[in-house]
């Protein structure tokens, strides 16, 4: 006999098939959309000063609502300490949801992609397409016994998955959604990302250690190992945009960028051009991602650093490996593609658009949600491209990570970095315009060939069917 | 004195350890051993001082069997001595026991097994290829491997009814006919295979990390190879151009024009992983060939040459070799009259291939341990029987 409760979701599903279909809008959607909204109404509120305006505001316009006159003065209050603790924490809610979300769907959208180049379907059971795949997963790690081995040291045990998430989130402080859509900009920006993105090695390397696992101490030590080599030439390709914007600060390096292709940093300097795929290399290697997937070598090491884990500990880790191409992607995006510049629109438009006082108009809010858009669209298709080289490639050796790191990577970006230095005193501006021209031209023909390429490879093969009816 | 059975211990006694020094077991389950088997392995770190294997996690008594049933009900059996290749296991005990009594498969039967175990042996070497790609860390290949093998186990099926343990063949014969309109599927699928290699060659075997980390790595010179007893792709990777199919021929083989891919060191060293991975590769090319003049030129006729009802051979011993997917199967019977053989041998590639691993051992780093494993295409039910 079968047990069903109030809430089985295939009887639901099964009775009113159109729930399914609208709960895969709603989380696939509504939600992400929700967040990006709640942050751009609060995200751009983050100074004391606007703080205090917006509260005096918000009160005085509720006061009206009831016909009293109430007056709130929160600069002088003795409660504004807790008012900016409780704003803090509510852009915290929203950037941790962001990352969950983000994390739970870019695992469907891999499953999904990686079924597409192999041949098979992927999950499409769970909801329309099968996005609600990595709900159900999630519920089902979170209900799983957290499991920890009796000779596991238990305090490190219990408190790596947080160190990882710690590294996770403290990135998504500086990165910037949209024009105004930052948790706040600092002018350390790009040295702050950098560092509490290495945040997350410790977590491998504690988890590590303290499994007792001889699989989990293999893991460990390659993620500490490469981790930390790959740190210094994604740092120091991190540093041409720098050079280019004369900032730190990751709005200033977008400002300093256009919404054009040949606006952005990675088409202006060939030496940028050079960067790009260094900042990208190293940061695929330091989200362990193929092919630098070292630290949980399914062949090799079984599971890595995360062998001995279960339940909602394993899934912090799952959700911190996925949600870190968001900011790994971002950050290319941010320093080198041109972040989210709208075409056309300069830094005046915003200004005039915002108009004097609050709240702003109608055609600013339009534009920072398309400044949003493209932002999104951008870090969506580099995530694309983590994905699709993470199932094309084999996984490097050990000995062969580090002569890649240390003989290549690090030389080249060094390189790189001087060779900005040289460009930016010795070439006129108007010299990187033609340089931009001509490196857009370039790219747009080695993807013309790679299309061309593709199609041909593809012709080659007899009897070959593609078959699209299974989605 | 009581011997010491337990291999880790062995291996710590043999071996002076220091403070570095770790012993790991690479298995009994780990996701690319292949099967049940254990590398017990002494490392500091990423480099391994040894790995020592130890087998015998799937051993079900195959030969033992062999003497308790009759000769025409061992033949189930033999599909579980290789279960990627049962093809070759069916053709290699009927030789045998036709050996022993004196009788010749009908010309018809001898093409059906050749085209039969061509088409075995493409889809053996699909997973062969495709589980190391996936060991490399590549995750596409085997799939797409996997994909190509279903059409071979769709026309397998087609012929015999099974997908994996085909007992397919009979003491004497083959159990069925081709059905009709299945040679044509056949040829259809070949011209797909002939030009699907190249599109498999672009997708992984020529992919810069993938020779990166298979060239030069886990070398078996000449010489090695022929002391070690490998046999088949992983000693035609070493550059001996041996194959039972053409220097011991047997069944329709000697009616047939093709080559013997070996190692050629074209990345690296001969008889490194990738000449070995790359034997496979052409391999099913040269089967591809082989089906199409099998095709061709099969004859018409039975499919069953004349046997008793009860098989009493004379007292004796024979010797059926024939060339599987993963070299050399040999099935020694020997007979003392009766319905049952008295004595029942089987000796197979993946336990010649086993011996040679902690050889190359010394010195290396995990994933090349891996890569060599995969490399030498062992399957835990053949080395263990």
């Amino acid at each position: 006999m079968r047990i069903t409760l109030g809430l089985d979701s295939t009887s639901l599903t099964r009775r009113y098939p159109k729930l399914a279909i609208l709960a895969t809008l709603f989380m696939a959607f509504a939600l992400p959309a929700g967040l990006y909204l709640a942050a751009l109404a609060i995200f751009p509120l983050n100074t004391p000063e606007r703080i205090d305006a917006t509260v005096d505001a918000l009160a005085a316009w509720c006061g009206r609502l009831v016909g009293a006159d109430w007056q709130v003065h929160l600069a002088g209050s003795p409660y504004r300490y807790l008012v900016y603790t409780l704003f803090l924490l509510l852009v915290a809610f929203i950037a941790v949801n962001y990352a969950a979300v983000f994390g739970g769907a870019s695992t469907w959208v891999e499953r999904r992609v990686a079924g597409r180049m192999q041949s098979r379907i992927g999950p499409n059971r769970t909801g329309a397409a099968g996005f609600l795949a990595w709900v159900a997963d999630a519920v089902k790690m979170v209900l799983k016994e957290d499991t920890i081995p009796a000779s596991a040291d238990q305090l490190l045990f219990r408190a790596a998955p947080y160190f990882s998430m710690v590294g996770l989130l403290l990135p998504f402080v500086v990165l910037p959604f949209g024009e105004s859509t930052v948790v706040t900009d600092m002018n350390v920006g790009v040295f702050y990302a950098a560092a509490t993105s290495a945040f997350v090695v410790v977590g491998i390397l504690v988890s590590g250690w303290a499994s007792n696992s001889k699989w989990a101490l293999f893991g460990g030590i390659r993620g500490a190992a490469q981790v930390l080599s790959y740190e210094i030439p994604a740092g120091i390709a991190m540093m041409v945009p720098v050079l280019m914007a004369g900032t730190l600060s990751m709005q200033g390096i977008v400002r300093a960028q256009g919404g054009w292709p040949w606006e952005w940093f990675v088409f202006r300097n060939p030496a940028a051009f050079v960067a790009f795929f260094i900042a990208v290399t190293s940061s695929l290697a330091e989200g362990n991602r193929t092919p630098f997937d070292l630290p949980e070598a399914e062949s090799e090491l079984v599971a890595g650093y995360h062998a001995e884990y279960s339940g909602f500990r394993l899934a912090i880790f799952l959700m911190v490996e996925w949600a870190n191409m968001w900011i790994m992607a971002g950050l290319a995006v941010t320093l080198f593609l041109g972040g989210w510049q709208v075409p056309q629109f300069v830094a005046e438009d915003y200004a005039r658009l915002f108009g004097t006082g609050l709240p702003p108009s109608l055609g600013w809010f339009l534009l920072q949600v398309a400044s949003m858009l493209i932002f999104i669209i951008k870090t969506w298709a580099l995530v694309f491209v983590f994905i699709w080289l993470r199932w094309t490639l084999p996984r490097v050796r050990v000995d062969q990570l580090m002569s890649v790191c240390w003989k290549y990577l690090v030389p080249g970006a060094f390189l790189c970095f001087i060779v900005t230095l040289l460009w930016q005193m010795l070439v006129p501006p108007v010299g990187m315009d033609y340089t931009g021209y001509a490196l857009t031209l370039f790219a747009l023909l080695v993807l013309g060939k790679f299309l061309v390429d593709t199609r041909r490879n593809i012709a080659k093969v007899k009897g070959h069917r593609v078959d699209l009816s299974n989605w | 004195m009581a011997i010491d059975m337990n291999i880790e211990r062995q291996v710590l006694r043999r071996t002076e350890t220091s403070a570095e020094e770790i012993v790991v077991n690479f298995g009994p389950q780990h996701p690319s051993t292949h099967g049940v088997i254990n590398f017990v392995t002494q490392t500091t770190g990423e480099i391994i001082r040894r790995s020592v294997p130890d087998v015998g996690y799937l051993h079900r008594g195959l030969e033992k069997i062999g003497e308790l049933v009759p000769y025409p009900g061992y033949m189930p059996f033999t599909d579980r001595i290789d279960y990627l290749a049962a093809m070759f296991a069916n053709e290699g005990y009927a030789l045998a026991v036709e050996r022993l009594l004196s009788v010749e498969a009908p010309p018809r039967a001898r093409y059906i097994r050749a085209i039969a175990g061509e088409l075995c042996r493409i889809s053996n070497h699909f997973i062969s290829i495709g589980t190391m790609a996936t060991d490399i860390g590549a995750a596409t290949p085997l799939t797409h491997a996997l994909r190509e093998r279903e059409s071979v186990n769709d026309l397998l099926e087609e012929l015999c009814g099974a997908r994996l343990t085909f007992n397919c063949h009979r003491i004497g014969g083959v159990a069925y006919d081709l059905p009709a309109g299945w040679g044509d599927k056949v040829l259809r699928f070949l011209d797909h295979l002939d030009s699907y290699v190249q599109e498999f060659d672009r997708l992984i075997s020529f992919n810069k990390i993938y020779v990166k980390r298979l060239a030069n790595v886990g070398v078996i010179t000449r010489a090695q190879a022929i002391d070690y007893g490998l046999v088949g792709p992983n000693l035609r990777g070493s550059g001996v151009k041996w194959d039972v199919r053409r220097d011991l021929p047997y069944g329709a083989y000697p009616d047939f024009e093709f080559d013997i891919p070996v190692g050629t060191g074209r990345f690296g060293t001969v008889g490194d992983c990738w000449d070995r991975y790359y034997v496979r590769v052409q391999e099913m090319l040269e089967s591809s060939k082989i089906i199409r003049q099998a095709l061709a030129k099969l004859p018409e006729g039975e499919i069953m040459a004349k046997v008793p009802r009860k098989l009493k051979p004379e007292a004796g011993e024979a010797v059926g070799r024939v060339e599987s997917a993963r070299g050399e199967m040999l099935y020694y019977v020997v007979s003392d009259g009766s319905e049952k053989a008295h004595r029942l041998r089987v000796r197979t590639g993946s336990f010649m291939a086993m011996a040679i691993i902690e050889e190359l051992s010394h010195g290396i780093m995990v994933a090349d341990l891996i890569a060599i494993i995969a490399s030498l295409d062992v399957v835990a039910p053949e080395i263990d029987r």
